[in-house]
């Protein structure tokens, strides 16, 4: 390692400016780098134990906090959705329970005034119809009262042109007998 | 033989692989002594500036949704504090900040290095044996406070058979001495290897007809040392928290 | 290239950082290896793995260490 001294800087370097041995084990610049890296060391630590490390930490711990507080909120905004959910269903069923219910109310009413309505109607379709009934029967029994004083007249006419004496009351009770003999 | 070290510059190839870690005053052109304001000096404190920006100015908005510098930052945070928690166990944890300044600066400094033209100090030996031996010191003086005497059953494997147990305390006695040295020139050795191989590459670029394969082969090379500059801070971090672990629980 | 037997030695200590590489492939293989077989284990075992190829690794390192005591510090 020891060479002679060529005027450049150190003993670990040749006069044409190229490392004799290694540069590694020149003993001459050791202790420089020792106090140089003693110092920076020591930097590095006073800077990170002091400023960087406890910065870091705390956002660290916020970041934390932060993510188990939105976490937190998250699950309260699931919760209060689920409920509103469930609130919102409810209505929709409760409306809907009403609904049928009015509609049904409804329908009762509608029936009932409709069965209301068709029992009046039934009730004057009777009354017309034995209204009618009776007309029809006053009809029928003067029709059957004109025929019979038609037969009457006509069984007494020809009996007075064949030339008998027709008696009215044998006449009228001999139309009778064959009026109600043609109606069995 | 060391003044034949840069005797082989003969032809148009000339490697100096090792040039790039000499060590020089920026201002002046005297020795290099304790205090003077070297490369060295520059790329340390620029690391520490890279640290600051990074961990301090990007965290500074305090943002509950962070920025893109905050949540490097935090990853980071959270990276190592979860590897201190998983490997030296949850009461290891008001150890954190040592072990994430360790990380940090290894991996500013490792990074920084892949810089053109930059510096490495991590490639250098003496950096890394300080970081090494100081993490060997104060994990042996913690073991020793925590868990007095009986620290030394973490050399006595109560499990093998008792014959065995002295070979195995031997064994484990030069293994836990050698922890410094593996765990210092691991870091600067890889370092020190990519980018002498980096340089390596770039001497074969003077001649033409090779030129576009060393071109590929440096592009390849840096692509693994940027993998390996990570690596070589987790491995160290790791390697930190698991001498911490049998520090604070030696019994295994 | 001129040299000495401390050059040849340290040549010789360098075949240590093959070794090595073996011994850190072979942790990577069978974690692998596991891993394909586990895949739901393997993620808690990377701290495990990287412990191991760093273990491995320092033997290399320690051939790599003594390569270069050899051609610069004897």
């Amino acid at each position: 390692m020891a060479t002679e001294t060529t005027g450049t800087a150190s003993a670990c370097v040749g006069p044409d400016g190229s490392a004799i041995g290694m540069p590694q084990l020149c003993a001459d610049w050791m202790p420089n780098q020792i106090f140089w890296l003693l110092i920076a060391l020591i930097a590095i630590y006073f800077v990170l134990s002091r400023i960087a490390l406890p910065r870091i930490a705390t956002v660290l711990a916020e970041r934390q906090g932060t993510i188990t507080n939105d976490l937190a909120a998250a699950e309260d905004l699931k919760q209060k959705a689920v409920e509103a959910e469930e609130a919102y269903n409810k209505a929709l069923a409760d409306a809907r329970a009403e609904a049928h219910e009015i509609i049904a109310k409804n329908k009762a009413e509608m029936q009932a005034e409709l069965d209301k309505a068709i029992a009046k109607a039934d009730a004057e379709i009777a009354a017309k119809a034995a209204e009618s009934e009776k007309a029809i029967a006053e009809i029928r029994a003067s029709a059957v009262q004109s025929v019979e004083a038609v037969a009457k007249d006509t069984a007494g006419s020809i009996v007075a042109a064949v030339g008998g004496q027709a008696d009215d009351a044998a006449v009228a009770a001999a139309v009778d007998a064959q009026i109600k003999g043609g109606m069995t | 033989m060391a003044t034949e070290a840069n005797g082989h510059s003969e032809g148009g190839l000339v490697f100096h692989p090792m040039d790039q870690f000499i060590v020089k005053p920026l201002f002046g052109d005297g020795a290099v002594g304790m205090f003077t304001f070297t490369n060295v000096a520059l790329w340390l404190l620029l690391a520490v500036a890279c640290v600051i920006a990074l961990m301090v100015l990007g965290t500074s908005k305090r943002a509950t949704v962070p920025t893109r510098v905050q949540s490097i930052a935090e990853l980071a945070y959270g990276f190592v504090y979860k590897m201190v928690e998983d490997v030296t166990g949850k009461d290891a944890v008001k150890y954190f900040p040592y072990i994430f300044t360790l990380f940090m600066f290894i991996a500013f400094s490792n990074f920084l290095a892949l810089i053109p033209t930059s510096f490495s100090p991590t490639s250098h030996i003496a950096v890394t044996a300080i970081l090494g031996f100081g993490v060997f010191i104060a994990v042996t003086a913690l073991g020793f406070i925590k868990n007095g005497a009986s620290f030394l059953g973490l050399f006595w494997v109560s499990s093998a058979p008792l014959a065995l147990r002295p070979i195995l305390a031997v064994i484990e006695l030069i293994s836990y001495f050698v922890r410094p040295v593996s765990h210092s020139i691991r870091l600067a050795g890889n370092i020190m290897a990519g980018h002498a191989v980096l340089k390596v590459f770039a001497g074969f670029a003077a001649i033409t007809a090779v030129a576009p394969l060393s071109i590929l082969g440096i592009t390849a090379i840096y692509a693994l040392e940027v993998l390996v500059a990570f690596i070589q801070a987790y491995v160290f971090t790791i390697l930190t928290c698991v001498y911490l672990k049998d520090a604070l629980h030696p019994s295994h | 290239m001129e040299g000495d037997l401390a050059h040849i030695g340290a040549g010789l200590a360098a075949i240590g950082s093959g070794a090595a590489a073996i011994g850190v492939g072979n942790v990577a293989g069978n974690y692998l290896a596991g891993a394909l077989r586990n895949p739901s284990a393997a993620a808690s075992q990377t701290a495990t793995l990287f412990i191991g190829i760093a273990f491995a690794e320092a033997l290399g390192i320690f051939a790599f260490l003594v390569s270069l005591l050899l051609m610069f510090a004897v």
